[in-house]
Formats: C-alpha cells, sequence, structure tokens
C-alpha cells in the first residue's frame, strides 16, 4: 500500500510549558473521513499538562471540522488537562461556539432485547393482532349488516356509479388474465390426467376427472387467487393511501359514513365479479381441456360435449361456484381491515398489502377447504 | 487588453441563471430569465400563483428539464460537467421541500444521516454525533431524533428536513415555501433559525415564499416574478417602490401592514 500522506490532520507538539494541538489543513466536511482516520490514532498524553489548541495552521473549516476540534477539546479537558485556544479565527469562533451550544448527549436508544425474547413477545404480539384482526372483521361484518338493512329499506342509498367503475376494474378487465391462466391450467391437467389413464385405454374418463375437479375446485379457486393478488391488494394501497391522506376523516366530517361510500362498492362489486369470473373461467379450462384431449388423448369434441353432459352432473358446477361470493366477501373484508390498518410511513403502506394478498389467499383455501368438509358430510 | 465582460460579471455569484426558459405542453412558465445568487444573502423569490416560483426553483435544482438558458454554480456551467462533477455540485447544495420530503420509514436521525451515509466515508459514531449536532442546531429537542416523521407536527416536520438539508453542510440552501403550514410564531421562529444559520454556517439562501413576514424578517434582497421573467429585484425599499399593480397590492395591502407592525413591534422588544 502507497503511504498516504496526511493533508488534513494534526500534529501533537511538546514544549516546555505543555503541550500544542494543532490541527492543520482543510477540516470540513469532504475532508472528514481522512481527518477522522488522522484522529483515529490519537493516544491521550499521560500527563496533566495544559493544552493549547492552535488553529494557525487550519486552511478551511465548517461546522463538521468544528465538531471535531471541539471533540478533541472535550477529550483533553475530560483527562483534565486545562486547555486554551490560539489563534481562531472569526468564522472559527462563531462555528466553535455554535458547536459549543448544540452539543448535548444523544439519547441513547434502549437496548435491543435477545432474539429469545423477541421470538417471544412477537408471538404474543401477532396472537394479540389476530384477536384484533377478528374484532375488526365481526365490527365491520356488524355495519355492514347494517348498511345491507337500510339499503333494503331504502335502495336509493346504493351508489351505482362506483359500483359500475369497480365493476369495470375487478371484473371486466380482469377477464383477460383469468381466462388465460384458466386455459393454462385446464389443458396441463387435461394432459396430465389423459397421459395417466391411457395405460389403461381409458383416456376418456379424463373428461370426467377433468370436469369435477376443474368446475368444482380449481376454476372458482384459480379465479378468487387472481382476484386476490389484483383487486385485494388495489383495495389495500387505495384504501391505505386515502386513510394517510385523511381523505377518510374528511369522508366522515363531511357527514357521511366511509363504510358506505368506500367499502360497500367495493364489496358489491366483488361478489358481482367473481362468480362471473368464475364463470369464464370455468369455461376457459374446460376448452383448453377439450382441445388438449382431442389432439392428445384422440378424444373427438362431440364425445368430450356429450360425456361432460353425461358423466359430469350440473351439481359439480353450482357446487363450485357457489363459493365464489363467499370468497368475495373474504377478499374484500380483508383488503378493507388491511388497509384501515395503515398508519403514516410508505413502509406500512407495502406491508399492509402483502399482509392483505397472503390473508386473502390463504383464507380462500380455507373456505375451500371448509366447503370441501361440509358436502363430505351432507353427501354422507 | 482584452477584459471578458462574462468573467467580471461572473465573480461573486454562487448561483448564475441566464436566459432561462421552463415549460409544460405549448407554454413556457418561464421564459429568459434571468436570476442570480450572491454569498451570504437570502434571496427571497415572490409572486403571484402560477408565475413559476417553485418551477423556477425545481429548474435550477435539475429537477426540471430546461428548454434553454445556462446555469452556473460557483461559476461553472454545470452542462459542461461531467457526471461526477455535477454529483459533486449537488452536494453542495442543501434543498427543504414544501412538505418536508422526509423518508417516512427512516427516523428523523436516520433522515439526516442518508447523505452522509451515501457521500462520506466515516465511522457510525461521527455520523450520530454530527446528525445530533444538526437536529441540535436545528432546534429540536433530543427526544425527536428517534421519532418517525409520521409522529412529528409540522414545524418539527420542517425543521427536520431543513437539518437533512444541511447534513452536508451545504454552500447554498434553497427553501421552498418554508414558513407556509406553520402559524405566526412558529413562522417567526423558523425566519430566525434561517438567518442565524446563515450568519454562523455562511449560508445563502434562496428562498421561494408567500410570507410577507420572511420578507421583512430574513431575507436581504427579493426577487418578484412577473410575465415569466423577473419583474423586479432589490432590497425591500427598492420592491416597495417600484409601481406595478400586483406589487403595490401584495406590499401595501392590509397583509403588508400587518406584517410591517409585527415586524415593528418585535424590533422594539429587540431594542
Amino acid at each position: 500500500m502507497v503511504a498516504d500522506v496526511i493533508n488534513n490532520g494534526y500534529r501533537m507538539e511538546t514544549g516546555d510549558a505543555g503541550l500544542r494541538f494543532k490541527p492543520f489543513g482543510s477540516w470540513i466536511i469532504r475532508n472528514l473521513s481522512e481527518v477522522e482516520r488522522a484522529l483515529g490514532d490519537f493516544k491521550m498524553p499521560e500527563n496533566r499538562l495544559p493544552v493549547v489548541i492552535d488553529l494557525s495552521d487550519i486552511e478551511k473549516i465548517d461546522v463538521a471540522g468544528a465538531w471535531l476540534i471541539h471533540r478533541s477539546a472535550k477529550k483533553f479537558a475530560a483527562a483534565n488537562h486545562p486547555i486554551t485556544f490560539e489563534s481562531v479565527g472569526r468564522g472559527a469562533r462563531i462555528l466553535l461556539h455554535e458547536v459549543a451550544e448544540s452539543d448535548r448527549p444523544a439519547e441513547i436508544p434502549p437496548p435491543k432485547p435477545s432474539t429469545a425474547a423477541t421470538l417471544v413477545t412477537d408471538t404474543g404480539k401477532s396472537v394479540i393482532s389476530s384477536v384484533g384482526d377478528v374484532r375488526r372483521l365481526v365490527e365491520l361484518i356488524g355495519s355492514m349488516a347494517m348498511i345491507g338493512v337500510n339499503m333494503v329499506r331504502r335502495p336509493a342509498t346504493l351508489r351505482f356509479t362506483p359500483i359500475l367503475y369497480h365493476l369495470e376494474q375487478t371484473g371486466v378487465r380482469a377477464i383477460p388474465i383469468v381466462a388465460l391462466i384458466c386455459f393454462v391450467i385446464g389443458a396441463i391437467i387435461a394432459q396430465q390426467s389423459i397421459y395417466q389413464l391411457r395405460d389403461f385405454g381409458a383416456e376418456q374418463m379424463a373428461v370426467n376427472f377433468i370436469g369435477i375437479v376443474v368446475l368444482r375446485e380449481l376454476g372458482v379457486l384459480l379465479t378468487a387467487i387472481m382476484v386476490a393478488g389484483r383487486s385485494g391488494s388495489a383495495f389495500t394501497a387505495e384504501v391505505g393511501a386515502m386513510k394517510m391522506r385523511e381523505e377518510i376523516d374528511a369522508v366522515r366530517t363531511l357527514a357521511l359514513d366511509p363504510i358506505e361510500v368506500i367499502i360497500v362498492p367495493r364489496l358489491t362489486a366483488l361478489v358481482i365479479a367473481v362468480p362471473l369470473l368464475t364463470f369464464i373461467g370455468d369455461m376457459s379450462a374446460m376448452t383448453a381441456a377439450a382441445i388438449v384431449s382431442f389432439f392428445y388423448g384422440g378424444v373427438p369434441i362431440d364425445l368430450f360435449i356429450e360425456r361432460l353432459r353425461d358423466q359430469v352432473e350440473l351439481l359439480n358446477f353450482t357446487r363450485g361456484i357457489i363459493k365464489a361470493p363467499f370468497m368475495a366477501i373474504v377478499i374484500g373484508l380483508v383488503a378493507v381491515i388491511e388497509g384501515l390498518q395503515v398508519e403514516g410511513s410508505t413502509d406500512s403502506l407495502g406491508r399492509r398489502t402483502t399482509s392483505s394478498v397472503v390473508k386473502s389467499i390463504f383464507l380462500v383455501i380455507v373456505i375451500d377447504g371448509l366447503f370441501v368438509l361440509y358436502y363430505a358430510m351432507v353427501d354422507g | 487588453m482584452a477584459i471578458n465582460p462574462r468573467a467580471i460579471k461572473t465573480t461573486g455569484y454562487l448561483l448564475e441563471a441566464e436566459g432561462l426558459s421552463v415549460g409544460f405542453g405549448a407554454t413556457n412558465i418561464i421564459e429568459n430569465l434571468d436570476i442570480q445568487l450572491k454569498r451570504s444573502e437570502i434571496l427571497g423569490v415572490v409572486g403571484p400563483s402560477g408565475t413559476g416560483k417553485s418551477v423556477l426553483m425545481r429548474a435550477l435544482i435539475g429537477l426540471l428539464p430546461r428548454r434553454a438558458g445556462t446555469i452556473r454554480y460557483f461559476g461553472r456551467d454545470i452542462d459542461k460537467l461531467s457526471l461526477s462533477a455535477r454529483r459533486k455540485v449537488e452536494r453542495r447544495w442543501g434543498v427543504l421541500f414544501q412538505h418536508g420530503a422526509l423518508f417516512s420509514s427512516l427516523t428523523v436521525r436516520e433522515n439526516v444521516q442518508v447523505p452522509m451515509r451515501e457521500h462520506m466515508k466515516i465511522s457510525q459514531s461521527l455520523m450520530d454525533e454530527l446528525a445530533e449536532l444538526t437536529i441540535s442546531m436545528v432546534g429540536l429537542a433530543p427526544n425527536a431524533s428517534a421519532k418517525l416523521p409520521s409522529e412529528l407536527s409540522g414545524g418539527m416536520i420542517k425543521r427536520a428536513a431543513l437539518a437533512r438539508a444541511l447534513a452536508l453542510n451545504p454552500d447554498i440552501l434553497f427553501l421552498d415555501e418554508p414558513t407556509s403550514g406553520l402559524d405566526p410564531v412558529g413562522a417567526a421562529e423558523f425566519d430566525e433559525l434561517i438567518t442565524s444559520l446563515k450568519e454562523t454556517l455562511g449560508l445563502s439562501v434562496f428562498m421561494v415564499t408567500h410570507d410577507l413576514g420572511s420578507l421583512y424578517r430574513a431575507c436581504t434582497r427579493i426577487a418578484v416574478l412577473g410575465g415569466k421573467k423577473v419583474m423586479v429585484e432589490g432590497e425591500l425599499d427598492e420592491i416597495l417602490a417600484f409601481d406595478d399593480p400586483w406589487v403595490q397590492s401584495y406590499f401595501h395591502g392590509h397583509r403588508a401592514q400587518t406584517a410591517q407592525i409585527q415586524q415593528a413591534e418585535q424590533n422594539k422588544v429587540h431594542v
């Protein structure tokens, strides 16, 4: 390594009368790392001789440099050296004065608790917050029910324009992606099941399997997951940004109910849109399955349709699509609850949006499982 | 002997813009505008709403593209600088945005340390000391350093943002409506803070403002924008004597008289 030439540093001179601390060069913020490095090897002399801080070799100084001189002076003072300043220019004097005046002990942040302790407290916190989630859910469902009753009595309170707007955003605009995803999944399932059943020469049986799996479970599940990712996150971000910018408070002060104005239209739109999207997804998946069966399994299209009609009962379709409105409600409620909990920082907006999507996808799958259990019990 | 008149003109100006034009779409908000900032002055830029005060400031600090004109900082044309030289120039100015623009997920201390961390190689402990010093200099209480911006009041946000602007010890400080949203007492205190920081740190300040009080209390020179240009500039007395309906109603209206009375009373108290 090349030996560093220190342009900005200090010299320590020992004379008869005492010590002389002589900073030199430019003690300004641009050179601060160099000055700090130079000061790093500073050793406090083990005596109590008076120290003169001589600024005659300082070319330039700014507030950061003044701070370092002030800090060095404090160190001398702490080691019981009497200190005097010499050759302090006018600018440096003002800076040293300002720095001394603004010097105060920093507030020490409390020490971080150990990992084990954090683990326990975090677990506790998340349990408590889940209880809070349930409470907020119950509250929200309660006020929604009140508004629902109100709407039935006075249908004029239903806001059609926003509902139509959100229907377009969450429904119409989601058609291409939902149709595409279901098409691809339908094709994959068709290929896999035909491949497995081919050994038994039962390619046609694949239609039963595909029909039941897609119409009963996968169509609605995929649609709901897509909607949770697309619209759930959007709702959380919208409501969260409105909360951050006090728009929700503004709605309240205008003698309007935020639930009625902001939440009900979004939820209504979702409840209408998700079943329709599910239907589109189902049809798209079945189309893909028919095409794959024809080319890969050699099942003619008319035979595919015939088997679908005869073997896969309508019940499978209705049992699938009946889940859609429930999933829509869960997605909407989770999105809104998370959105309303956004606090001041952009950080919390991001966190809430993430947790909205994760929670709603999780709950959508749980709901699907509950329906499966229910049907199993009903059918005996 | 050939003397370059431009060279004589540039001396003493920290910032000098010539023939500046900035606009959106088909219209120019400001056109062929000249403005200068001298060393150790507080330049107040005023003008009716929509005359492009903020646009001018944003163009000067390079946030808005300009359609024409040259900008010189410290006598050097910023268009002719390399990227790294430009970054060096940019580190010599600090900007206080109207709403503070603090990073909302960082504490005040961390906000102040962002520019230090990016541009300097110093130890964390020195960075902590310098941040605390700056926070103390702008008049924030010690317990403010660990707070998040969402936990601060409007006046504290301005002070914290000022601390971040001062973190790299700039030569030029740009202030966009520094006293907007503050109560009159808070605004007066903020003006005093700016004035005293100018004295101690040797700052030069470019201040876009609506606040007559700031013009009376803090500014050493005033530029009035109008008609896409600097309509008039000079010290307060010169502006007061300028014959323009907007200037007259702004500086001699009811609000102006209130500000004058306040200022007079403050002077009495100081004496």
